[in-house]
């Protein structure tokens, strides 16, 4: 193994690829599994000072922390879909109707495609390009089908995204729009993501953003934990409840608090991150109750498409997280997941995705069992859009009225109205 | 090109196993290898008796699969069966893959 003998500038700060198993050392280039181990490979930087007053000064998108990200110094000049800088809600009546004090909602809606998976296919773009691949690809369960399409028709490139053939409807038309390539495949999530590994290996020129691009990819979400923490006055919450699919969304806001303190930008003042997950795919939060360091792979059940991965490339760190900052995984059922999604959109003016439902589902058994204090600042991630997974609560409209002032009071007398 | 079926490495008597990029350094830079069947620990000895080191990287120094590689025999993922007990017939496709991917 060779250490980072990159350009200085070619990948921002980033100065090498580190093992996260073993700590062997990889130049930045195109490599995401550790040659020794397999361990996942993950970008090391040489920070420059930074300060407050800096990123204050950048763009509204997640641009504004390029310095802390691996992607060229003109990355601006570059047309992308400038995801992030998403609202944080303060949900008020959402936290009275839970008896809490202060709860915010991390409202992820606001991305280019509606969802996280924008910011993070945003830096693995930008390095892909920089690595010279042609072809951005990815096995996706649809938010990120949704955003290597969109993205790649913005940069100009092709597109091809294998995707489970059961997916939402919405999200499937949603990623068809923008003319790449969708090959639907007759399997879970977990085969299309096999077979992802199997081309990524084959076809040389093609980057599968969550595969090969993976180590860049993924430091895209810790622009979700930088933007909480500068969101809420360079201060970190007391506790934030995360939804697991892969498990990286977590373990990524988790390195972005971690480097805000290094360099002093927040004061370490002490948090506790918590995994959620749907009982029907819950492999993380099974190892978590078992004690276990390593997860054992399950056939994911549930209609929280987005988060049924069930074999999580990043359990193992997530376990190490939440264990570390004395949080936990928990899970809720599906019927639990639909009543939060109402919950949360009667409440505060939000449609969440199901994996959304999920979260707000896992915070409230926590409360319940007295895991999470009620009373300490609290953080939730609402990662996607509910107009992406309709079916989950669909309802029908009931009968129409004719339009006429007559028969809308005899609708309100009706036992309807 | 005729073989006699006995001979080792011959496609009836012998499983082929996938090798990923990275472990391709052990293998001359083939993508598939053969090896002798039976369970996968035995699969994985008799590979890395004719490509000495490789199955080190595939099993730690405990004897057990690494956390990061997913070993699949024909569809299945080893992890839902035996593990490297898992029975490897002749005539069966392995495939390692590295672990770190998706979501």
């Amino acid at each position: 193994m060779t250490t980072a003998v990159s350009t200085p500038s070619r990948f921002g700060f980033a100065s090498h690829l580190c093992c996260r198993e073993c700590g062997a050392t990889a130049a930045l280039g195109a490599s995401h599994a550790c040659a020794e181990c397999f361990g996942p490979l993950e970008v090391g930087y040489q920070l420059p000072p930074l300060t407050r007053a800096s990123i204050e000064a950048g763009p509204a998108s997640i641009w504004r922390y390029a310095s802390l990200l691996p992607v060229p110094p003109g990355i601006l000049a570059t047309p992308g879909t400038e995801p992030g800088w998403t609202r944080l809600t303060r949900a008020d009546q959402l936290a009275r109707e839970l008896g809490m004090s202060a709860l915010w909602v991390k409202d992820e809606r606001g991305n280019p495609t509606h969802s996280f998976k924008d910011r993070v296919v945003a830096v693995a773009l930008a390095a892909a390009v920089e690595m010279g691949y042609k072809v951005l690809a990815c096995p996706s369960t649809g938010n990120l089908a949704n955003a290597v399409a969109a993205a790649a028709a913005r940069a100009g490139i092709r597109s091809v995204v294998l995707i489970p053939a059961d997916l939402e409807p919405q999200k499937i038309t949603a990623t068809a729009v923008y003319g790449g390539t969708m090959v639907p495949i007759d399997g879970t999530y977990d085969d299309v993501n096999r077979l992802a590994s199997e081309l990524a290996d084959d076809r040389e020129d093609w980057a599968f953003v969550n595969v090969n691009v993976r180590p860049y990819y993924a430091e895209g979400s810790k622009t979700i934990g930088f933007e909480i923490a500068e969101q809420l006055g360079w201060r970190l919450p007391r506790q934030i409840v995360v939804p697991v699919a892969s498990g990286a969304q977590l373990v990524k806001i988790d390195k972005a608090f971690r480097e805000l303190i290094e360099l002093g930008l927040v004061e370490d003042t002490g948090y506790r991150v918590f995994g959620a997950q749907a009982t029907g795919c819950s492999p993380v939060a099974a190892a978590f109750r078992a004690g276990h360091d390593v997860v054992q792979p399950v056939k994911p059940a549930t209609i929280a498409k987005s988060l049924a991965i069930g074999n999580p490339a990043d359990g193992p760190y997530v376990l190490d997280v939440v264990r570390r900052t004395g949080g936990m995984v928990a899970d809720v059922g599906d019927a639990d997941v639909v009543e939060a999604i109402r919950l949360l959109a009667q409440t505060e003016g939000i449609f969440g995705e199901t994996a959304s439902g999920v979260t707000l589902g896992v915070l409230r058994r926590l409360l319940a069992d007295g895991v999470l204090d009620p009373g300490a600042e609290t953080v939730i991630i609402n990662s996607g859009d509910g107009l992406k997974t309709l079916d989950a609560v669909a309802a029908p409209a009931g009968p129409a009225i004719r339009p006429s002032l007559e028969a809308f009071e005899a609708w309100e007398s009706s036992p309807a109205g | 090109m005729t073989s006699p079926v006995t001979e080792k490495g011959s496609p009836r008597m012998s499983v082929s196993v996938r090798i990923p990029t990275i472990l391709r350094t052990f293998t001359g830079g083939s993508a598939e290898v053969t090896a002798d069947p039976g369970t996968l620990r035995e699969v994985l000895a008799s590979l890395d008796a004719s490509y000495p080191g490789l199955a080190g990287r595939i099993v730690d120094d405990t004897g057990n699969l690494r956390r990061f590689v997913n070993v699949y025999v024909g569809d299945e993922d080893v992890r839902f069966t035996n593990g490297l007990d898992t029975p490897v017939p002749a005539g069966s496709r392995v495939s390692v893959i590295p672990a770190v991917a998706g979501g």
